[in-house]
């Protein structure tokens, strides 16, 4: 069974959340964030090359222009390929684990997979990031040592950062798989 | 396997078993169940609710049907598939198979269930004859997955017999299949590595990871893999051998030739280090000069490395194998770059050119010193120095130049000679040379440092005079006894002489001071050419460069985890999916593999280093001992 739905990012950007219910046990949430703009690019690229040409009537050599043109080329390259972030996907298999997906835009992907004995919940949080107040969805984690204390907190959907509508609808899925997932385990 | 004999010979096993064969039910004779061994009927306990999930290897996807092998964990609910079993097979036979592979590698074996490929067998009778398989081999819950024909979608179910409420009625469990590749999964090791508790059943790991359960299992349960499915054995078996194995002549060529060259090699290295360890280097001065130049460090670090690696002892754990290997490679590495230099210096005469270029440079380096001399004795940067003591102080200096170049165009004849020699000694590796570039530095700036301890001795002595007759003018001591200053009471001369001193050292303080930082800066330009230096040696020494090789080459060696990937699904049948091996980050292989350095990074922080120039303290950025005294 698979729906989208449009939601927004706490910046106003457009995002769609695909969710897939592959059984009543797995789950997966597909959110894909604003694809990078043209106009953005542009301004980039005019400003680096005026400022290389100012240079070079400057100082009339042109390895500044050649310089210029490598940096745009392999700060671009650099750009797609670490940076952006086009789809964050989060997979939640009961029995077995939670895996968080991100895909940059050069096709990269790169992949975090938590076993199920490792997570104590999933929780929304509220946080200050600079002048606003939002919220995020995380996973706890469990001590190794003390079993009822929280060793470590592992936000979701950091690069999207979608707003709590959304988080919530995340939310209550994860909560339905977790409820039946600590009704069977064997731990406390 | 379309094949039914009837009265199959019993193979000399006895009466009181039977050849079993595929067919229709009639014409199997009736399976006497034998008596299960000990530990057959484990994995009764099961965690009521739990999704089941069988981890099942891609290579046994398109095996013919058979019974399913391998290891069942009841805490997860898990089943690990490591083999299937093909007919026709004997299970007293089946079964002393599986206690041999559980007394060599120490996990728990069981027949699972069974598998069914339709697609090659095309009678509908085989799913009663296969039922009937669950009454000899009884495992609680029995797996039966399927495969169906013309449709990639399987079938899987599990049986509990035991536990349910009608004793009748078996009840079903749903299942999760979960496909790795074997092979990789055997071949890969698991960062941050778990400790493995040795007990006999190897079951009391499963209760804290989660997926190294499957890995060690996997890992643990290569006898199983010795024999295949076209190996003549009473068992037939199928797993990832059955695709071919690929190997190396080269590979197992060196794995023959490597015990007698490390035997060898190991001779050899214990001549060179019990050489190196004889009484007579002990004599003075060699151990001092020993301790001072880097190249002796470098070349002691290379020869450890070296004994490791081929000593005759196997590697213990996969940490030390990695270790051993990276050495060796970081050795080759060395020894390929210093040859190339090597060839690079001594092609088109370049020692020859190097060592007509020294001594001018030398001679102009002097020069510059001499200017830099006669700037200070006049008045520099427009400060007023004291005439005097200037001029004493300059020409002190100006007297240790004039006798280093002598002893440097002394020298000039054989330099060439001397400079041959020493680039032979690139053969040993880059790293010998860089070291030896870095003393040969120290030692053309040895003037410099002699005037840098002079400075900063004077400087040291004027700030502790001046200290000490500071708390004299306030009327206070520095009590020894008690480490603290105390308040004394000195009469008339004692005063009156301190104050005088304490004028002069004053007034003669930036004259001092400005020789001491003149001398400092050059001194600290050339500790930060020889740093340099010794950066790009420590990174040749201790970059993991096997550990990078196979984490680029073969990225499945190095997991940091895994990741899943759902297959195509179908409402109302069974989940699929794909476990991967989820590789190691580059930056995480560096930080786990590097290899330990020499040990000389300076031990200083940023706030003791200033501390130690404002009071005038020798600085010694390597180790203790430092370069050469004076």
């Amino acid at each position: 069974m698979e729906d989208e739905r449009t939601f927004s990012d706490i910046c106003g950007g457009r995002l769609a959340l695909q969710r897939r219910y592959y059984s009543p046990f797995c789950r997966e949430f597909c959110l894909n964030c604003p694809r990078l703009s043209l106009r953005s690019l542009t301004a980039v690229t005019c400003t680096v090359w005026l400022a290389a040409y100012g240079l070079f009537t400057l100082w009339e050599n042109s390895m500044i222009l050649s310089a210029a043109i490598s940096i745009t080329l392999l700060g671009l390259l650099g750009y797609l390929h670490f940076v952006k972030i086009d789809q964050e996907t989060l997979l939640i298999i009961d029995s077995l684990g939670i895996q968080m997906t991100s895909s940059y835009a050069s096709g990269k992907e790169s992949t975090t997979f938590i076993e199920m004995g490792k997570v104590k919940d999933v929780v929304i949080n509220e946080a200050i990031y600079m002048q606003k107040v939002i919220y995020y969805l995380c996973i706890l984690l469990k001590d190794p040592v003390e079993p009822h204390m929280i060793s470590q907190v592992v936000p979701v959907f950091q690069s999207a950062k979608p707003r709590l509508d959304c988080l919530i609808e995340v939310y209550r899925s994860c909560q339905e798989i977790l409820a039946h997932q600590k009704a069977t385990s064997t731990s406390p | 396997m379309g094949l039914v004999s009837r009265g199959a010979a019993a193979a000399g096993l006895g009466a009181a078993s039977a050849v079993v064969r595929p067919g229709p039910p009639d014409a199997v004779p009736n399976p006497v169940p034998s008596p299960p061994p000990g530990g057959a009927a484990r994995g009764s306990s099961r965690v009521p609710g739990m999704v089941l999930k069988a981890f099942f290897p891609t290579c046994c996807a398109s095996a013919d049907s058979g019974l399913l092998v391998g290891r069942w964990v009841p805490e997860q609910s898990s089943a690990v598939v490591l083999a299937v079993v093909h007919f026709p097979f004997i299970p007293i036979q089946v079964k002393e198979l599986l206690a041999q592979v559980q007394q060599a590698s120490r996990v728990g074996m069981a027949v699972l269930g069974t598998w069914c490929h339709r697609q090659q067998e095309p009678e509908e009778s085989l799913g009663h004859f296969l039922e009937g398989l669950g009454t000899i081999f009884s495992h609680e819950p029995w797996l039966q997955l399927c495969r169906e024909r013309g449709s990639k979608f399987w079938s899987c179910k599990a049986i509990h017999r035991q536990v349910s409420a009608a004793p009748d009625v078996p009840s079903e469990d749903q299942v999760m299949l979960i496909f790795y590749d074997q092979r990789k999964v055997l071949l890969s090791q698991l960062h941050p590595p778990t400790v493995v508790s040795d007990h006999q059943d190897g079951d009391t790991m499963a209760s804290t990871g989660g997926l190294a359960v499957v890995f060690d299992t996997v890992a643990r349960s290569e006898v199983l893999f010795c024999s295949d499915q076209y190996d003549e054995g009473p068992v037939r078996l199928s797993h990832w051998q059955s695709e071919g194995v690929e190997a190396s002549v080269l590979v197992e060529l060196a794995k023959r030739a490597s015990g007698p060259v490390c035997l060898l090699l190991a001779c050899l290295l214990s001549l060179i280090s019990a050489a190196s360890g004889c009484r007579l280097w002990k004599l003075w001065p060699l151990p001092f000069i020993r301790s001072k130049l880097s190249t002796c460090e470098q070349l002691r670090h290379r020869l450890d490395h070296l004994t490791l690696v081929f000593s005759t002892q196997k590697a213990q754990s996969p940490a030390q194998l990695m270790r051993k290997a990276n050495m060796l490679v970081s050795v080759l590495l060395d020894v390929a770059l210093g040859l190339m230099l090597l060839s690079w210096l001594h092609s088109s005469n370049r020692i020859g050119q190097l060592a007509d270029a020294l001594v001018p440079v030398a001679d102009h380096v002097a020069e510059e010193l001499q200017h830099l001399l006669q700037w200070l004795m006049g008045a520099p940067a427009g400060l007023k120095m004291n005439r005097a003591l200037d001029q004493v102080l300059g020409r002190f200096f100006l007297y240790h130049i004039h006798l280093w170049i002598s002893y440097i165009h002394l020298m000039s004849p054989f330099i060439e000679r001397i400079l041959w020699h020493v680039g032979l000694s690139a053969c040993l590796g880059l790293t010998v040379a860089l070291s030896i570039l870095s003393d040969i530095i120290a030692l053309l700036t040895f003037h410099i440092y002699c005037f840098y301890v002079y400075g900063a001795r004077l400087y040291c002595l004027k700030i502790y005079g001046l200290s000490s007759l500071w708390r004299l003018f306030r009327g206070k001591k520095w009590n020894v006894l008690r480490q603290r200053v105390d308040s004394c009471s000195y009469n008339l001369d004692q005063l009156f002489i301190g104050t005088l001193l304490f004028t002069i050292l004053v007034f003669l303080l930036p004259t001092t001071a400005l020789y001491y930082l003149v001398f400092t800066l050059l001194r600290l330009l050339v500790v930060t050419v020889q740093g340099l230096i010794h950066l790009l040696v420590d990174l040749v020494n201790t970059l993991p460069l096997y550990s990078l090789g196979l984490r680029l080459c073969r990225p499945y060696r190095l997991a940091a985890g895994v990741k899943f990937r759902v297959l195509e699904h179908e409402v109302g049948r069974p989940l699929r999916l794909l476990m991967q091996i989820n590789p190691l980050p580059y930056s995480r292989v560096v930080h786990t593999y590097r290899l330990p350095s020499c040990g000389c990074h300076p031990k200083h922080s940023w706030g003791s280093l200033c501390r130690k120039l404002f009071f005038g303290e020798l600085i010694y950025p390597w180790r203790q001992g430092g370069d050469k005294q004076d």
